[in-house]
């Protein structure tokens, strides 16, 4: 039976783990390396890294962490932050990303999206979609949340499944940073309109929040920072408490 | 001894090399190449493949010779070659993914998209999941029944001859995710991704 994945993120800025609340306010919370195989050793399913500022800064140190995370984690990892085109997408492969995720570029260029999944297969693109509610509808927002696109966040995931991505990455802005749990709304609209795994992201504060992702929200996968990196909760007890609720993970 | 990882331009192969190292530590020669003649002259090797079946057919077939000195390899020299996801999937003599493609027809049989039950089930099979050991293979030294794996495709190999047959996994359908011919072993999952059982199933077939 397929399990249930549990990807903790990290999030990266200038070669160093950061957390934001709601994108700003960053705190400095250890190295990228280090953290991701402490992850890995501890039952990660999947490592993601996101390079927070990447769309302004240098991108380059991203390039040397992935470079190597990937010699000392073998589970996949995923990378996003910054991606504008497909030779962005081979370079971060090349360094040992196993999936690239692409947000702004998807939004403003789809063909980015076609481009590279028919060049390196859709099992290693991820679109990820960071939308806000505004009154009965969500709207794509783009450039780390700062820019409302206006596109529609339902339509705009269908159109990435044909487009070629291989799994979704969805986040609330709403709730992203609030600790408040995913906004299970969207997760269950996505999942339902597509036929690609979604990963839910955006607003875990407790282990229950996992559970909701899953249960109601319909994801395959479910995405946390802050609940794992400030010790919160270990990746071991998220996947023993899923378990309780009757959720299939990798014990 | 020298295990050389093809590179014919399959997609991304940095984690097959990556787990590989790990692995073999200064122990064992790990070659990256297309050169036919390192390919010829190495203990085993192995064919990775990411993207469609059609791509990776064409990019093998694109190497003047490669698939002459793979034949020879696997098919009359006998020696061990891993095939990993559309590695394993290329032994077929056809692929449906994209369009019809003949494969290196070193297994009978094809490759068929998952049936996912009129979008019941999500493609791709993305995740872990557990294999059901149903032959001993040389690989599955020290593996556990039912360890994890990690998966991600959307086709599957479908042999005629089931007693080639040495994994399987439970997802939309029973699906084949390991087979072993004699000398030719394959995964459809990834044990480079797959941590510590991963890179065990990686040692094993350095091992032989």
């Amino acid at each position: 039976m397929l399990k249930n994945r549990i990807i903790p993120c990290l999030d990266v800025k200038n070669g160093r783990v950061v957390k934001g609340i709601n994108f700003v306010d960053l705190k400095d919370a250890g190295d990228p390396v280090e953290q991701a195989k402490i992850y890995s050793d501890g039952g990660a399913d999947e490592i993601c890294f996101l390079d927070i500022t990447a769309s302004n800064e240098n991108r380059d140190t991203i390039y040397d962490v992935v470079e190597k995370t990937s010699k000392k984690c073998f589970v996949p990892l995923t990378v996003g932050g910054g991606v504008r085109s497909v030779e962005d997408i081979n370079k971060l492969l090349s360094c040992g990303a196993d999936k690239v995720s692409i947000n702004t570029a998807a939004v403003q260029n789809p063909e980015v999206v076609v481009e590279s999944s028919k060049k390196f297969g859709s099992q290693c693109i991820v679109v990820a979609i960071d939308a806000k509610k505004n009154s009965d509808k969500w709207e794509i927002f783009t450039h780390g949340g700062r820019n409302n696109s206006g596109i529609d966040a339902i339509e705009f995931s269908k159109k990435m499944e044909n487009s070629g991505a291989g799994e979704l990455l969805v986040t609330s802005m709403d709730r992203d940073g609030t600790q408040v749990g995913y906004d299970i709304e969207l997760m269950s609209k996505i999942s339902a309109k597509v036929n690609i795994p979604v990963i839910a992201s955006g607003g875990v504060g407790n282990l229950d929040h996992l559970v909701d992702g899953i249960k109601l929200g319909n994801a395959s996968a479910v995405l946390a920072a802050s609940i794992f990196h400030y010790g919160k909760h270990s990746v071991k007890e998220a996947k023993e408490y899923l378990d309780s609720k009757g959720i299939p993970v990798r014990i | 001894m020298n295990v050389t990882i093809v590179d014919y331009n399959s997609g991304n192969i940095s984690s097959v090399i990556n787990s590989f190292k790990e692995v073999a530590k200064n122990k064992v020669n790990i070659e990256v190449t297309s050169d036919l003649n390192k390919i010829k002259s190495s203990d085993k090797v192995v064919l990775p493949g990411q993207g469609s079946f059609k791509s990776c057919v064409h990019a093998l077939n694109n190497i003047s010779g490669l698939v002459d000195t793979l034949n020879e390899f696997a098919i009359i020299n006998k020696k061990p070659l891993l095939g990993i996801c559309v590695g394993l999937q290329m032994f077929a003599d056809i692929g449906y993914e994209e369009t019809k493609t003949k494969g290196l027809g070193w297994i009978s049989g094809k490759v068929l998209k998952i049936n996912n039950q009129n979008g019941k089930y999500k493609l791709p099979h993305i995740g872990w999941n557990q294999i059901n050991i149903v032959k001993d293979s040389k690989i599955f030294k020290g593996i556990e029944n039912n360890s994890h794996m990690y998966f991600v495709h959307s086709y599957e190999f479908i042999p005629e001859n089931k007693n080639l047959i040495s994994a399987t996994t439970e997802y939309s359908s029973n699906i084949v995710c390991s087979v072993e011919k004699e000398n030719i072993f394959g995964t459809q999952f990834h044990p480079e991704k797959s941590d510590k059982t991963g890179l065990k199933i990686i040692d094993n077939f350095i091992s032989i």
